[in-house]
């Protein structure tokens, strides 16, 4: 098993090595680069003084010796200075970091005490029409554009009925009675992590469905039918924690889309995370702090992939002994 | 066996999957949806010879004005038609997704084809390749792809700025990332074709790979291209409309659902109902495109037997 761990470490090491150096490539394209930026702000500089610049930022060198030059101070934790910031990147990060992780840390437990009892729902009577009523949620969840709900969570909640702020993380101000404190702050997280956990449950509920309808199929719960037990322990005694296990990778494996979610309602809602971090400084040419925000985004996902899998190993020890190439 | 079955027996594959396909009410009802939906789009320049003016028109003194006989949909805040604008919208969206759609279908079958018949290590580098492209955040990169600058790619500047140019370029960013399903559909159908006699009896017969691969198993692998690909055009419609939304997209003036929606969100203490009609129109042609989907799959699978 550590064996296993050990080998799936290294691979997303070697993974997160290329997705670097895709992604250096990348900003690397984006329009302008930092020179462009002190033109702009300094008329007056020569052209001799421009090559000085690039000379001494090394923006002169070929791609892959800037590269190396990079991951060579990024291995020593110096990740630049955000431009718009005026700070070292990875000081913008973290706080940014920490929303992102609270914001999906809440929409995937919402979304699961959803999807789990609607999912055990629809599986106890598949075809019924409660089955039916569920299937139409989860189509619609998945298909919702993610920006849309959100604007109608606005428009529903704080333009007509006005309970909710329409974003922000806490009351702006001083003078305004309960700015910034606690409730304020559980206020601000009402709209954002809704409409993440609702698009997420959809996903969710399909997968919590067919795995308790495989389950719900087996011998020994027919047995324990057979035996008399109640409908309730059977689902949740005996059926849940058989069609759960499977559903942890698949958890741990919708990281991606998750994220990709929480940028879009991120910006949204004026939630200050990652996801919008990385949009910001992408329009704001600020190539080191997008650089840094899309790293640590791979980077989570790739822990993401690590833990599925090694929860997987786990359920089923069969897999960490199985070669690679005879996995299904 | 009794008669109905017999009966069925002898019904012909085509039969079979029309009579499962048209059981699916919702993938029916979708399909016809569909249909309008792109015969209105399509037919715009009519619609605005039938209305008396074009899509592009700016009225400032009809600013977001209620449905009316003029205005079928009321107007936007430059007081141009909505129903106009949505038609144009929608042909862009739709063209694009299914330009996408046909790339990623493309890529992905090529890719799942080759993993799968040649397996060993380039089915381990593929797979290895699929998977991380599955796993990535993907959002966060589409926005970097659609925001590189094409000059230093080496086109030129007259290219870049073209108007049409957003369009190829979501089309092929979002080909680039989107075939991991039909990628990985098509190489587990390989993998179970592989092995059977007929491919086995052209193998031994002395057909060449290619010739095997085009002749033997693409043909028998074409249902789950055929679905998921389907299931893919609703993906890809959301991904189109959530890039234009943000500003990374189709760029105005050309007209999308999603960007009609970029200015949307400044408005909603004015005009909340401008934020309607752009975004229902993405839900329920992507809801449509996975229930089309979900009721081919019912159709062309044989194994989902009733």
């Amino acid at each position: 098993m550590s064996r296993f761990i050990a080998g799936r470490l290294f691979e997303s090491l070697v993974v997160l090595l290329v997705m670097s150096f895709v992604i250096y490539g990348l900003i690397g394209l984006m329009p302008g680069d930092p020179i462009d930026e002190m033109i702009a702000a300094n008329p007056r500089l020569t052209s001799d003084d421009i090559q000085r610049l690039k000379a001494l930022y090394g923006l002169d060198k070929p791609l892959l010796e800037r590269y190396g030059n990079w991951l060579a101070a990024a291995l020593q934790g110096d990740f630049g200075f955000s431009r718009i910031h005026a700070r070292p990147a990875t000081e913008v990060l973290m706080p940014r970091l920490v929303n992102t992780l609270i914001l999906m840390g809440a929409a995937t437990a919402l979304a699961l005490l959803i999807a789990l009892p609607l999912g055990i729902m629809a599986a106890w009577k598949p075809n019924s029409a409660f089955d039916y009523g569920v299937n139409l949620f989860c189509f619609a969840g998945i298909s919702v554009p993610p920006f849309w709900l959100a604007l109608l969570a606005i428009i529903l909640f704080s333009v007509k009925l006005g309970w909710l702020p329409a974003g922000g993380m806490a009351t702006v101000g001083d003078g305004i009675a309960g700015a910034g404190g606690f409730t304020d702050r559980l206020r601000h997280m009402i709209l954002p992590v809704g409409t993440l956990a609702l698009l997420t449950a959809g996903g969710f509920i399909r997968f919590i469905r067919a795995s308790m309808i495989q389950v719900l199929r087996q011998d020994f719960i027919r047995t324990a039918r057979a035996k008399g037990v109640g409908p309730a322990r059977v689902l949740f005694g005996h059926a849940l924690r058989n069609a759960v296990l499977p559903f942890i990778t698949v958890l741990a494996l919708s990281f991606g889309s998750l994220f990709s979610g929480a940028l879009i309602t991120e910006t949204m809602f004026s939630w200050l995370g990652v996801g919008k971090m990385i949009f910001d400084s992408v329009l704001g040419n600020d190539f080191n702090l997008a650089l840094v925000g899309l790293l640590f985004a791979t980077l989570m996902t790739l822990l993401g992939n690590i833990i599925a899998d090694v929860a997987y190993a786990w359920v089923d020890p069969r897999i960490a002994d199985t070669p690679e190439r005879a996995r299904p | 066996m009794n008669a109905p079955a017999a009966l069925f027996a002898l019904e012909s594959p085509a039969r079979r999957m029309w009579r499962r396909f048209l059981r699916h009410k919702l993938a029916v009802a979708s399909a016809a949806f569909l249909i309008v939906l792109a015969v209105v789009a399509w037919a715009a320049p009519m619609s605005e010879r039938l209305l008396g003016f074009d899509a592009e028109r700016v009225d400032l003194l009809a600013r977001m004005a209620p449905p009316s006989l003029a205005h079928p949909l009321g107007t936007d805040e430059l007081g141009r038609d909505l129903f106009l604008r949505l038609s144009y919208g929608g042909q862009v969206s739709m063209a694009v997704a299914l330009a996408a759609a046909l790339g990623s279908a493309v890529i992905g079958t090529l890719f799942g084809l080759l993993a799968g018949y040649f397996g060993g290590r380039l089915d381990s580098l593929l797979m290895r390749l699929t998977d991380g492209v599955i796993s990535l955040p993907l959002l966060p990169l589409l926005i970097v792809l659609a925001a590189i600058d094409l000059e230093k790619l080496g086109f030129s500047a007259e290219q870049a700025a073209s108007e049409n140019v957003a369009l190829y370029r979501i089309v092929v960013i979002i080909a680039l990332v989107g075939w991991t399903t039909v990628a990985r559909l098509v190489r587990a159908e390989t993998l179970a074709l592989k092995n059977r006699e007929f491919v086995r009896a052209a193998v031994a017969l002395g057909g060449s790979s290619a010739r095997i691969i085009i002749r033997h198993i693409l043909p028998n692998a074409i249902s789950p291209i055929i679905v998921a690909t389907t299931l893919s055009v609703g993906n890809i419609i959301l991904l189109e409309s959530i890039l234009s939304f943000l500003g990374m997209g189709i760029q105005p003036p050309i007209a999308s659902w999603g960007n009609m929606l970029t200015n949307a969100q400044d408005l909603i203490w004015t005009a909340p109902a401008l934020a309607f009609w752009p975004g229902m129109l993405i839900f329920a042609t992507v809801i449509a495109f996975n229930f089309l989907g979900d009721g081919l799959q019912d159709a062309l699978d044989p194994r989902a037997l009733n």
